[in-house]
């Protein structure tokens, strides 16, 4: 599977360690065409430990570097990231 | 006008000399935050800031581009660090001219309250008892950045 093809998922901060993932690469498919898709796509892959991650309350989701809704069309070759609430500053 | 995101530390007082000099407003208003030495638990030995590269970048100039129309600034300037860093090292710093200081206050204080809830940066805190934390978002900088939504002209 290359980038090209699917999406790069990338993960942040504390979804990071928790998934021991840094960025992965996920094929789109007829079932996979919103972020709310890929995230069930990502936990059947995954197992429990990416559902009790990426199902924790709060957490944001980029594509191409702009935070989106679960509703968001994804499209060959998107960058997609999790990420917990911003604390900067 | 420019945004700098760099693991470097930098001098405050360097980028307050270069904004003025680039732009003799008739009002600068600058902002520079430091590292804490106490959290919610215990003395702070380190801080780490993880970030999104690229996405900082974008968002920090998006903020900064909004300011200057929404408050009209002559010129604007963002330095965020990120990595490791030691207690009372500057992580932050915005600085903004105006023609008048309402504007140059207004639009650095709405600068500083955009960037602590949108801008791609997660706080790690390494206390002095060797623990580590991930600091969790403040619901009053969500209440502060909702704010300039109501307000927004």
């Amino acid at each position: 599977m290359d980038a090209a093809n699917g999406v790069t998922v990338k993960f942040f901060s504390l979804l990071r360690e928790a998934l021991d993932c840094e960025e992965r690469i996920v094929a789109l498919t007829p079932d996979v065409t919103t972020v709310r898709a890929l995230r069930q796509q990502l936990i059947a892959e995954g197992g429990p430990e990416w559902e009790e991650t990426l199902t924790q309350p709060r957490i944001l989701i980029a594509v191409n570097q702009v935070v989106v809704t679960a509703d968001h069309r994804l499209t060959k070759g998107d960058e997609v990231a999790f990420f917990p609430p911003m604390t900067g500053g | 006008m420019s945004v700098t995101v760099q693991r470097e530390a930098f001098d405050p007082t360097e980028e307050y000399q270069r904004l003025l000099a680039v732009c003799p407003g008739a009002a600068l208003v600058t902002f520079t935050g430091y590292v804490r030495d106490i959290d919610e638990q215990a003395d702070v030995a380190a801080l780490e800031l993880e970030h999104y590269p690229g996405m900082t970048e974008r968002v920090l100039a998006d903020i900064g581009a909004q300011a200057e129309l929404q408050f009209g600034l002559q010129a604007w300037r963002v330095v965020h660090r990120y990595g490791r860093m030691a207690v009372s090292d500057p992580i932050v710093w915005v600085g903004t001219l105006a023609p008048h200081r309402g504007a140059a206050f207004d639009g650095c204080h709405f600068m500083m309250d955009a960037l602590k809830t949108d801008a791609p940066f997660w706080k790690k805190t390494y206390r002095l008892d060797g623990s580590s934390d991930w600091v969790s978002a403040k619901s009053e900088d969500d209440l502060q950045r909702q704010r300039w939504r109501n307000t927004r002209t």
